[in-house]
């Protein structure tokens, strides 16, 4: 049941996209955010849903597994669509009692959407292709100049990689304890909500936990490596630029200035 | 009454790159009151296998039936099945969240729907069962040591006065004092309620001793399933996979290979003592 959830799950396979510099991921995930804002037309989706296409092709992450990955989203998505579809003012197409439908209404509508299922599909297949160790690690070294700035550039990438790597850990611990309540008698689905709150009590104690035991472990292992931030820490792996890399920049630039090529020409 | 699984298997993440089939074609029957060892080395699906037997996971093919009654019928009443096969988890001592001891035994027969005072009851017999002292019942669960913490976990899946009772490795992590009081206390409710006791574990010491019935789980198959033993004399063959027979079976091979005239067919301590005795009358 809580294997739905893909969001921040590394997906194990071999791939060029797998190989890329995470760098690169990064950079080209938050050009993808910003061109779905950038593009108000149908020629602008069309390209940035065949750049989505070919990059989950060439990541050969099944499809299933991003479409499993939607359902979380499906009530903002919902939400979205009703709010665009009725309350954006224009021309009348249908209406009733005091809801209006209206043209521009249904164009909003479908675009959100589209712009939030592109959103979620193109960051989850930065997850899925990197592991939460290589995201941090090439986060912290594009935020590196942020140093001078006196921003503790290690420390935020190191919890932040803390945090990721403990999302499926604390997930299966989830699932766990729930079928070890479900064993003595606990029922999670039936009941108002009232109801279905409180029977979130013998799950939420353990998990809080057991949450901090693990805090507490991973504290001392790391103490007792001698760990002290990031100051004059070098890498096992460091990141390194590679020709694949440079390629990638390219496509992506290329993706961005046809993005705005097609905004200019039917606008 | 009993427990029939028929050509069960499990596949996790069916359809990724994850796909790992955990049970293949398992078929079993667990009779009443047998006490029955279910050993296999760690990931051989032997986990997997005690979730199915109270319905927590469902085969991916294949039935199981409880008593006559096929588990995953639409109409079948899960949580019914959840209070007669009682099934403790490994470290069951991670699922305490009550503020005492006594509240969070009570937690499973309440579950059940049943009055104040019958929960009570129960969870109060269930505590005895265990051998934990009065003075332990109103304090917090948090602050007892790990042995006692486990003892609460398994009153509270005793409370819910199961007839089939499945541990999945009790004895982990607890110190030899403590694993054997805690088999000894298992081995003698048994006795006293006569109900199935199903004792997941990888140690072929643990169980020896106790059951009469071993099934040898291995890449989830069943391997062996016999009484113990007959399993041993395998013990070639379950050196193979990761596992052995108890030390005292290799002692008494090892005896009888520099000519001391002994039964190799032994599993205890005491029956090699005998044994040892026996041989040196003669």
């Amino acid at each position: 049941m809580l294997r739905d959830i893909t969001l921040g799950q590394y997906y194990q396979t071999d791939s060029i996209i797998h190989r890329l510099d995470p760098r690169v991921k990064l950079v080209t995930t938050v050009c993808y955010i910003i061109s779905l804002f950038v593009v108000d037309n149908i020629v602008g989706y069309l390209l940035a849903g065949l750049f989505l296409a070919l990059v989950i092709k060439l990541s050969k992450v099944p499809v299933k597994f991003m479409v499993r990955g939607m359902k979380s989203i499906l009530f903002l998505l919902l939400i979205a669509l009703i709010f665009n579809l009725f309350l954006t003012p224009g021309e009348v197409v249908v209406s009733f009692w005091k809801l209006q439908i209206t043209k521009e209404g249904i164009r909003q509508a479908v675009f959100m959407a589209v712009r939030l299922v592109f959103l979620l599909m193109g960051s989850s297949v930065m997850t899925l292709t990197t592991t939460p160790n290589q995201l941090t690690d090439g986060m912290e070294k594009l935020l590196g100049p942020l140093r001078a700035l006196k921003v503790p550039v290690h420390e935020i990438a190191m919890m932040m990689s803390i945090a990721l790597r403990f999302i499926p850990i604390l997930l299966e611990e989830t699932d766990k304890i729930m079928k070890a309540q479900m064993a003595r008698g606990a029922d999670f689905e039936t009941g108002n909500l009232i109801k279905k709150a409180k029977s979130l009590v013998p799950l939420l104690v353990p998990l809080f936990i057991s949450a901090f035991r693990r805090a507490n472990d991973l504290a001392m292992a790391m103490e007792s490596r001698c760990y002290r931030g990031g100051e004059h820490r070098t890498k096992m792996k460091p990141l390194i630029y590679k020709k694949r890399d440079g390629l990638a920049y390219g496509a992506v630039f290329c993706y961005l200035v046809l993005c705005v090529v097609c905004g200019k020409i039917l606008w | 009454m009993s427990i029939i699984l028929d050509h069960v298997n499990h596949i996790y993440e069916a359809g990724t790159a994850m796909e790992f089939a955990a049970l293949k074609d398992i078929n079993l029957v667990i009779p009443d009151g047998q006490f029955i060892g279910l050993i296999g080395h760690t990931g051989s699906g032997k986990s997997t296998l005690v979730q199915h037997l109270n319905g927590l996971l469902a085969p991916t093919s294949g039935n199981i039936y409880y008593n006559g009654a096929d588990i995953h019928d639409s109409d079948y009443n899960k949580k019914e099945l959840r209070s007669k096969v009682g099934l403790v988890f490994q470290y069951p001592e991670h699922q305490l969240f009550e503020i005492d001891v006594f509240s969070d035994v009570c937690f499973g027969p309440k579950n059940l729907g049943l009055d104040k005072k019958e929960v009570e009851l129960r969870a109060y017999a269930a505590l005895k069962q265990v051998g934990l002292e009065d003075e332990y019942f109103y304090q917090s669960p948090f602050d007892l040591s790990g042995g006692q913490k486990r003892r609460v976990a398994i009153a509270g899946v005793l409370a819910m006065q199961p007839e089939v009772l499945i541990l999945d490795e009790p004895t982990a992590g607890l110190d030899p004092k403590g694993r054997d009081e805690i088999l000894d206390q298992i081995a003698n409710l048994r006795k006293e309620t006569g109900m199935t006791v199903i004792l997941v574990s990888h140690s072929m010491e643990d169980v020896a001793k106790y059951v009469d019935r071993i099934i040898v789980m291995n890449k989830g198959q069943v391997m062996l399933d016999n009484e113990p033993r007959e399993v041993f004399r395998h013990y070639k063959e379950l050196e193979e996979v990761g596992l052995a027979a108890p030390q005292v079976t290799y002692i008494m091979q090892e005896l009888k290979r520099n000519g001391f005239p002994v039964d190799t067919d032994i599993i205890t301590i005491e029956e090699a003592k005998k044994a040892i005795l026996d041989a040196l009358k003669i």
